[in-house]
């Protein structure tokens, strides 16, 4: 928003505003969705277009054709790929929304204890480390894991968490599970007590408020979580790799884009096909909410009346609550162990402990430490600037072609990390400095991959926050004699706190443990972030624990930067509610 | 946002003025797919040899180095290239991203095994060799009664089922050549066939080369099709996993090249000149990475068991490996086992237990109709849908490189293979039904 301050002070000259507002945008406004425009454009449209061109390309003639395309719908397994990827991905929304209600739920609307710390532990799975996350969720899950092991002592059975699809879904719904839970939370304190106050009047009470008032009501924080599980899943090809399941599209374009010594379009096919689902996805998601009004006038000292619980419902609270965290953190657990093992093989626990890991990667990781802070928080900064005019642009303006932002950023989901990477070297590396270095190997680049790679979760925050206040707040600022400017700086922007924290905490948190972009960019030890420093531990049996005692490290520091911030959202509503 | 990128210009053309003086004297870049604890113990060791020199050693995937050195030629920053996969040096060979270097060492010898250790136009040299083998993880084997492999067929035998894992081909180098290596020790038919009778018996097919001993140790899988090393690391670091080398292996030198226009020419010839010295050489026995010197006389060092190539004749002798034919179908071999096995693994597997359990079955019973029918049935899994000349012809080879003349798109041939193989392998399941039948 920063750019529209400037630019809306500069040109808001009040004479024109009613021949610009014929145009229903004002020049600053204009302005900066063309900011906007041309910062997508150099740093997503651009790189991604020269790799994924290739797509539209004949083989041998290099001529315009769509034959790759017909190629694609001709092959069984890009066909039987996309139809699990689609399943898939829908299934992981129910799962993953199963796991976020009750905490979102419980956590906002009842006096409960731990609910700050609860709401942090619920987001960790979100910060999964590269390899090692896989490692320590196979150790605990996996066929032979320590679930298994276990069972198979006691019962002689085993469950197949992580085979297949239905594996796929497991991980995926717990891995992910924190967009619906952080957006939903932030929807539910928003919503106006007075709301709910009224339909008690009237009579409604329980379950029948909750689904009447209570959740339509957070329906846009709901749709940004699942719609953003929704994408995610089906443009995510780690956990399928990870998992062996090949015939997903993701892996598929993965795959063909890595091989090395084979020039197949296809690859980048798919990537078209993925970034064309994942719009697709946007849009309905959008068409959803069309002609529905979520804004509340009133914004209620912090949201929702939180009531005591009765003791029976204290236990059932309390019982779901730990099951779900237990289970949705076991792979942490698993992360935590593994850091302290000194071999963990075919059996339930590791053999002995030791600190030995941590002593090997204490020196060199202080600055990847460092790295990952600055690099994570630019980039979760630029998120919430960029996603926040968006936002504003796409809800509040009415310029032509203004989704179109918001389809672009969002699209930068479904761009494999190394089609990015490997579109900036393109476009990047021939730009010089006057020294010679080339411009793609200064480390801004890899915080620009990083912002461009998470933009789309701070976009969803800030989108579902804005669309819960109500215009004729803004309308009253301004009939009251305030500018745009002023309107949005003293009105929008603190009404939208919650939401634009939200979406820094997940851009700042996923950016921190982004590997297969930052792969392809870091250039030395020295600009390395932590995923990198990981990765390079991991490629090695003596490695697996100290690349653990690594991971533990990104996600307590993760962890850490989200408790403070959750914080920050608690103490200024507690403020706020003493304002009142 | 617009301050936003007025800051980030501003930021940009600072750099443009301000950019550090780029010390090119005494910096050698490496990119490299091997792991830290390989890497680290050379660096400190070239960095004693050649005091003033700091090593600057990126970690990439082989995959992902390739496509470094290739989109950042026109203003290359790297000096050395050292990785694994002799195909690897052979596609950025081809893309004229090396240059020639013959390394100073003397008492390195042509060959190692049948393979030559460098690289004949002196583009890439050898400074370490690994031969291919079977790990298993002790304590597995022992959970599931299974006996200790010694040799590639071991591992088609029904108790194996589904307890085997490998990478794929076309996601490892090292894997390739094991694959190329059985199908010119057996032939093209006989190759395949066998291939197939222990993919039938795979529980993985990994996109990473690591995959496979990150598996095996962890317990997850009990045997890995690996390169030797990762098992002696593995032993080192104290998993408890086991390794033999089976009688048809190849042994294979990973490489080093100095990269064409390499900023600090003179850094990276040393480099590369100090790997292949005998001083680099002992680096190579260090517990953490443990690999086979490519000079002869470093294995005085070496503890009692390590395993000596130029002594030990079965390791790698039996073969003889031809570059030339290995070559001329390295893609069409990788896409053959990718669209005929890794992605048809359900329906292969499922064709292998029918047959396993037929042949049990009959072991018992005898039936002369159902041994016939397990015989069609293992004929039809073993069926390949192109000859041996076919695939390396130029017709087919073209389809993969995107070369500029015209011809069948990679597509086109995927769909048609795949589709043959899946077809084969549901008739195979149910002529194995059948005898079942048949036998009980």
């Amino acid at each position: 928003m920063a750019g529209a301050t400037t630019a809306g002070r500069a040109h808001a000259p009040s004479a024109s505003s009613k021949y610009f507002r014929k145009l229903s945008a004002t020049p600053g406004q204009i302005a900066l969705a063309l900011g906007i425009a041309v910062f997508l454009a150099f740093f997503l449209i651009v790189p991604v277009g020269t790799v994924i061109y290739v797509a539209f390309t004949e083989k041998g003639t290099g001529e315009f054709t769509l034959v790759n395309f017909l190629d694609f719908a001709q092959t069984d397994l890009f066909i039987r790929s996309f139809w699990n990827s689609f399943y898939v991905s829908a299934m992981s929304v129910v799962v993953a929304s199963v796991l976020a209600l009750p905490l979102a739920y419980i956590t906002t609307r009842f006096e409960f204890r731990g609910a700050m710390l609860i709401q942090t532990l619920g987001f960790l799975p979100l910060i999964m480390p590269p390899f090692v996350g896989a490692v320590a969720m196979l150790l605990l899950f996996g066929r032979n894991g320590t679930v298994n092991l276990l069972l198979n002592d006691w019962f002689g059975i085993k469950i197949p968490f992580m085979e297949g699809l239905n594996g796929v879904i497991f991980v995926q719904a717990v891995h992910y599970f924190p967009f619906i839970l952080i957006n939903l939370s932030a929807a539910l304190r928003n919503i106006d007590r007075a709301m709910e106050e009224a339909a008690q009047n009237l009579g409604s009470s329980g379950f029948r408020l909750f689904r009447r008032i209570v959740f339509p009501l957070a329906m846009p924080g709901y749709i940004a979580g699942a719609s953003l599980v929704f994408v995610k899943v089906f443009d995510d090809l780690a956990t399928p790799l990870l998992l062996n399941v090949k015939d997903m599209l993701a892996p598929q374009a993965y795959l063909r884009v890595t091989s090395i010594g084979i020039a197949d379009p296809m690859g980048y096919v798919i990537s078209v096909v993925l970034i064309c689902m994942s719009i697709l996805a946007m849009w309905i998601s959008a068409r959803a909410m069309r002609g529905k009004d979520y804004a509340t006038v009133q914004r209620g000292g912090g949201g929702l009346a939180k009531r005591q619980m009765r003791p029976w419902e204290s236990v059932l609270a309390y019982g779901a609550v730990l099951l779900i965290l237990l289970l949705v953190l076991a792979p942490h657990i698993g992360l935590l162990l593994l850091s302290f093992a000194t071999i963990w093989s075919f059996s339930p626990l590791p053999d002995s402990f030791t600190v030995a890991h941590y002593g090997r990667v204490f020196g060199e990781s202080f600055v990847y430490v460092k790295n990952t802070l600055i690099y994570a928080s630019i980039a979760g900064l630029i998120d919430v600037v960029l996603g926040t005019a968006i936002a504003y642009l796409v809800l509040r303006t009415k310029l032509i072609g203004r989704e179109w932002l918001d389809w672009a950023a969002t699209a930068a989901l479904a761009i494999p990390g190394v089609v990015l990477g490997i579109g900036y070297l393109r476009t990047f590396y021939g730009v010089q400095l006057p020294d010679g270095t080339p411009l793609a190997t200064l480390w801004i680049m890899i915080v620009l991959a990083l912002a461009i790679r998470r933009l789309p979760y701070a976009l969803r925050a800030c989108y579902a926050a804005l669309q819960q206040i109500s215009v004729s707040l803004e309308e009253a600022a301004e009939n009251l004699g305030a500018t745009k400017v002023r309107t949005v700086r003293r009105v929008v922007l603190p009404l939208m706190a919650g939401g634009i924290l939200a979406g820094f905490v997940t851009s700042f948190a996923t950016a921190a443990v982004e590997l297969s972009a930052t792969l392809m960019l870091v250039q030395s030890n020295a600009d390395a972030p932590l995923a990198y420093g990981l990765y390079v531990f991991m490629q090695s049996a003596a490695g697996r624990g100290p690349g653990a005692a690594l991971g533990v490290i990104a996600v307590l520091l993760v962890a850490l930067c989200t408790f403070a911030s959750h914080l920050i959202i608690e103490k200024s509503q507690k403020a706020k509610a003493a304002g009142r | 946002m617009l301050r936003h990128s007025v800051a980030a210009a501003a930021l940009i053309s600072t750099a443009l003025f301000m950019g550090p003086a780029f010390a090119q004297s005494g910096k050698v870049t490496v990119v490299t797919s091997f792991s830290k604890d390989v890497t680290d113990p050379f660096k400190q060791a070239f960095e004693k040899a050649h005091p003033g020199v700091t090593l600057d050693v990126q970690n990439r995937n082989t995959n992902a180095g390739v496509k470094f050195v290739e989109e950042t030629k026109a203003n290359n920053q790297v000096d050395v290239f050292w990785a694994s996969a002799p195909d690897a040096f052979e596609v950025l060979k081809g893309k004229g991203l090396l240059q020639k270097h013959k390394p100073k060492a003397e008492g390195i010898p042509e060959k190692i095994g049948s393979y030559p250790i460098n690289d004949p136009e002196n583009y890439y040299s050898g400074f370490a060799a690994s031969g291919y083998g079977i790990m298993w993880n002790d304590r597995y084997a022992k959970a599931n009664n299974l006996p200790e492999p010694k040799d590639w067929q071991d591992l088609a035998k029904p108790v194996y089922h589904d307890h085997v894992a490998m990478a794929a081909p076309s996601r490892s180098g090292t894997t390739h050549l094991t694959i190329e290596t059985i199908l010119q020790g057996e032939g093209w038919e006989q190759g395949w066939r066998t291939l197939k009778e222990v993919s039938g018996n795979f529980r993985q097919i990994t996109e990473r080369s690591f995959g496979v001993p990150e598996a095996v140790n962890s317990g997850q899988v009990g045997f890995g099709i690996v390169i030797d090393f990762f098992a002696f690391s593995s032993q080192a670091s104290g998993f408890p996993v086991k390794f033999v080398y089976p009688t048809v292996t190849t042994i294979v030198p990973a490489n080093v090249a100095v990269i064409a226009n390499a900023p600090n020419k003179a850094g990276a010839e040393a480099f590369v000149d100090y790997l292949v010295s005998p001083a680099g050489q002992e680096v190579l026995l260090e517990p953490s990475i443990r690999r086979l010197p490519v000079n002869p006389a470093v294995y005085a060092k070496a503890p009692a068991d390590y395993p000596n190539p130029f002594k030990d004749t079965s390791l790698g002798a039996k073969v003889k490996f031809d570059v030339n034919v290995s070559e001329k179908r390295t893609n069409a071999v990788d896409v053959l086992y990718d669209q005929t096995i890794t992605f048809q693994l359900d329906a292969l597997k499922a064709a292998t237990k029918a047959i396993h359990d037929a042949e049990t079955a009959l072991a018992k019973k005898d039936n002369a109709e159902g041994k016939a029918l397990v015989k069609e049935a293992r004929d039809l899994v073993a069926a390949m849908p192109i000859s041996e000349q076919q695939a390396s012809s130029p017709e087919i080879a073209g389809a993969f490189t995107g070369g500029k003349e015209k011809g069948a798109r990679q597509a086109e041939l995927e769909q048609q293979w795949a589709a043959f193989a899946k077809e084969r392998y549901q008739q195979a399941q149910a002529k194995a039904e059948q005898a079942l039948k048949l036998a009980r």
